[in-house]
């Protein structure tokens, strides 16, 4: 075994590099605070490692890069670990950076002869932050694609070149393919191949110059190994604990919906820690936001690159090490304002909740037995009912109905309820309200609409509220068997079980004793010319379809209807629109079963660290 | 001490180099710890690939019986399944393609695919029999290997063929291992 060492040795020298590694000398003996040159290098490895095993399974396309990303995280082994690795020590890596800085500068390692390997590393940290701004778009979610808008909209206002230096990172005057192909090309070989070049020329530096050591110096001089490499190795350890800490606690990295132009995404921020950034465009009023997304971050930085030269004046260090500690003070308010502000905003808490629930909502949907089409997972919310409907319905129903009191998303319109409550619709509750002369004239019902003082509320307030105990019962048959006229998905236990009931209840429908064909139709019986909304198939998917298209056809309220527009002909809404609230409406939308078999490993559920 | 007693034991570790192996016995496992966690949750996702199995669903109709020649001459027809691809799935594409030919009142149906490497078979009609054009392994009409100088380890791999309602004809489709002489599903 020493032949072959001595035979490797010859012809690599490997041997006088090793021990020059091993060996260099440690000023003044082990310290804590030498460690975070190692961790950031720890770091670096990891994001290297982890981000090659990403990019076998990673396809950067608008139609593929959230899909692939998906498939990682929720369907390969221990890929929610892996993608949870890398951004983590990302985040981790960003924060040692500060720490790293922090310790050069108070230090005075940034002095003369170290004034290269300090800009060495500057670049270094700019580079770090370019590696977080072109990863965090690289999921292709709705979080990732609108802050990184922001972001590429901002070098568009850069001076003389702007509109072409956005073009030109946006990969054309639009996000799409390019854009992720470039950013990729960014993330992956431009910015680490210059990161390796700028550590392979700031470790040399670091070796040539030597480490700086902190006055007064507590013990002799030791070499590197052991001391010092063991007390990097527990910084490393701890590094790695914390960001373990987290993959586990949040069950890997946030994925969210798949980017969507289309939908509106008010829960965008940059990641946290360009919030500050964030926080500081808001400052500046329209047409001067060149100060606070260019000029001053340009000038802090200029200030940290003039350090060397600034420390060798009497008073130099001070202002260094005074302004670093100022810098990162202002940072951190700026940061608290923004989350402070945004935990105070309750619009943004619920876009925060809006975006959660189609994160979660598009998952279940990936993992039904459709699948993801290839034109790609946004067109799964796009056609889901339960996210549709509710965001058409507050946009083009709730300004007079509401669904359980609230407009679909949770708000309240502005205007008050003036029509009925929809929550339930054609359901045998819902039915049973109807027909109750306590609440048919509350606002639930007809309270505020032109039927208030229709024949309807007449019949259920004067006839119905005569009905004796037997009339009763039939009453609620009846309404069993209208009921079942929506073929409800919820109610279909219930009416398969009372099929019994359903049939007298249909036949009290059309009877003449219920007098509901007086002025209704149901099925053949009652009038051909109606004065009231023909009841065949009421709340069944093509009756509300057709309702919704038109409800002043002679099928339903004809001249009596109120205010209610015809969304199909009067083209409000498209028929796939006019169909995903029908869904929603009816309780019609994709619902995983049960999984039988518990998976080995626990799909990753998150709720997004705060 | 117990040592002391033990005339052969070595004499006692000083303190200082106790400390100091312990230094280093901690640098290394924990530096080995460090160093092996970014591979292997690398290796995980790497090595997953190996227990994904291939999707060999069942039988999907390819033609009608009127389609095919009645003197047992090859046609060509696309194969239309559920394709899954990763993460998309969708639904009637090609997914692959199959010859089919009469014999007698039964169906034959060969996988297009050579079992040599895996490229695509030509029928030649002139010569009348099955030819890939990579390495030249050449097939007789019944799928075996007509030429002995074929590269080809297997003949063309026989697909399961069953008739349903007089007409349509339903093949199991199902891709093979090239290169072997036995005809192993993938």
């Amino acid at each position: 075994m020493k032949a072959f060492f001595d035979w490797a040795d010859q012809r690599t020298g490997y041997k006088k590099l090793v021990h020059e590694t091993l060996y260099e000398n440690v000023p003044g003996g082990a310290r804590w605070r030498y460690v975070w040159g190692s961790t950031l290098a720890f770091c670096f490895s990891i994001q290297v490692i982890t981000g090659l095993a990403l990019w076998v399974a990673y396809s950067a396309g608008s139609q593929t890069a959230w899909e692939s990303v998906y498939y990682i995280q929720h369907e390969m082994w221990g890929g929610w670990f892996l993608r949870g690795l890398h951004h983590y020590t990302a985040q981790a890596m960003t924060v040692l950076l500060v720490f790293h800085l922090m310790q050069v500068v108070i230090d005075g390692a940034y002095k003369a002869p170290r004034e290269i390997n300090f800009w060495s590393g500057v670049v270094l940290l700019l580079l770090v932050l370019a590696l977080s701004l072109t990863g965090y778009l690289l999921p292709w979610d709705q979080k990732g694609f609108w802050a990184t808008k922001v972001a590429t909209s901002i070098a568009a206002i850069t001076p003389f070149i702007g509109p072409e230096l956005q073009k030109l990172i946006v990969g054309g005057s639009d996000y799409g393919h390019h854009t992720l192909t470039r950013f990729f090309a960014l993330h992956a070989g431009i910015i680490p191949g210059a990161m390796v070049a700028f550590i392979v020329a700031h470790i040399y530096l670091f070796r040539r110059h030597g480490l700086t050591p902190k006055e007064p110096r507590r013990r002799p001089d030791a070499a590197f190994w052991p001391d010092q490499v063991l007390r990097d190795a527990v910084a490393c350890l701890a590094v790695l604990l914390v960001v373990v800490f987290f993959i586990i606690r949040y069950r890997g990295a946030e994925l969210g919906a798949p980017a969507d132009a289309s939908e509106q995404f008010s829960a965008a921020r940059p990641e946290w820690y360009f919030l500050f950034l964030f926080q500081l465009l808001k400052y500046f009023p329209g047409g001067t936001e060149i100060w606070g997304a260019i000029i001053i971050p340009a000038l802090l930085m200029g200030v940290l690159v003039a350090m060397p030269f600034v420390g060798n004046w009497k008073l130099g260090h001070r202002f260094n090490v005074g302004f670093l500690w100022a810098m990162l003070a202002g940072v951190g308010l700026l940061t608290y304002l923004a989350r402070t502000e945004d935990a105070a905003s309750p619009e943004f808490i619920l876009a925060v909740q809006s975006a959660e629930r189609d994160a979660a909502r598009v998952i279940v949907l990936a993992q039904s037995p459709d699948g993801i089409p290839t034109a790609g997972a946004v067109t799964l919310l796009r056609n889901d009912a339960l996210t549709q409907g509710p965001k058409l319905f507050a946009k083009n129903c709730a300004s007079c109905h509401r669904y359980d009191g609230h407009d679909g998303l949770g708000s309240q319109p502005k205007d008050k309820i003036s029509a009925s409550d929809l929550k339930g619709f054609a359901s045998r509750e819902w039915i049973a309200g109807l027909l109750d002369p306590a609440r048919v004239d509350s606002l639930h019902y007809f309270g505020g609409s032109k039927q208030k003082t229709g024949k309807m509320v007449k019949f259920v307030k004067e006839d119905i509220a005569e009905f004796d105990a037997a009339q009763k019962a039939q009453l609620q048959k009846l309404i069993v068997g209208l009921s079942a006229e929506a073929g409800l998905k919820a109610q279909s236990a219930a009416d398969t079980r009372d099929a019994v009931v359903i049939a007298e209840g249909r036949k009290l429908v059309s009877s003449t004793a219920m007098n509901c064909t007086d002025c209704h139709k149901f099925h053949t019986a009652g009038t051909d010319d109606p004065s009231a909304p023909d009841l065949t198939g009421y709340g069944s998917r093509e009756w509300l379809l057709a309702f919704i298209s038109d409800p002043s056809h002679a099928r339903f309220y004809g001249e009596r209807n109120d205010r209610m527009p015809a969304y199909g002909p009067d083209k409000i809404l498209t028929a796939a629109e006019i169909g995903l609230v029908t869904d929603w409406l009816r309780g019609e939308w994709y619902e995983p079963k049960a999984d039988p078999l518990p998976n080995l490993i626990p799909p990753p559920r998150r709720a997004s660290p705060k | 001490m117990a040592f002391q007693d033990c005339p052969h034991c070595p004499p006692p570790t000083p303190p200082e180099d106790r400390r100091s192996f312990l230094t280093k016995a901690a640098a290394i496992i924990i530096g080995g710890a460090l160093a092996i966690t970014a591979p292997i949750a690398g290796l995980f996702v790497f090595l997953d690939p190996l227990r994904r199995k291939s999707d060999s669903g069942g039988a999907v109709l390819v033609a009608s019986l009127n389609a095919l020649p009645e003197n047992g001459e090859p046609r060509k027809f696309s194969v239309l399944a559920t394709r899954v691809d990763a993460w998309n799935r969708s639904p009637n594409v090609p997914i692959g393609a199959v010859y089919l030919q009469r014999v007698g009142d039964k169906v034959r149906a060969l996988n297009v695919v050579c079992p040599h490497a895996g490229c695509f078979v030509d029928y030649r009609g002139a010569k009348n029999h099955f030819f890939c054009p990579c390495h030249n392994s050449s097939f007789a009409l019944d799928g075996q290997v007509q030429d002995p100088k074929s590269p080809s380890p297997r003949g063309l791999d026989n697909l399961v063929v069953e008739i349903r309602n007089g007409t349509e004809v339903w093949v199991k489709f199902q891709n093979f291992r090239a290169g072997t002489h036995d005809k192993i599903p993938v």
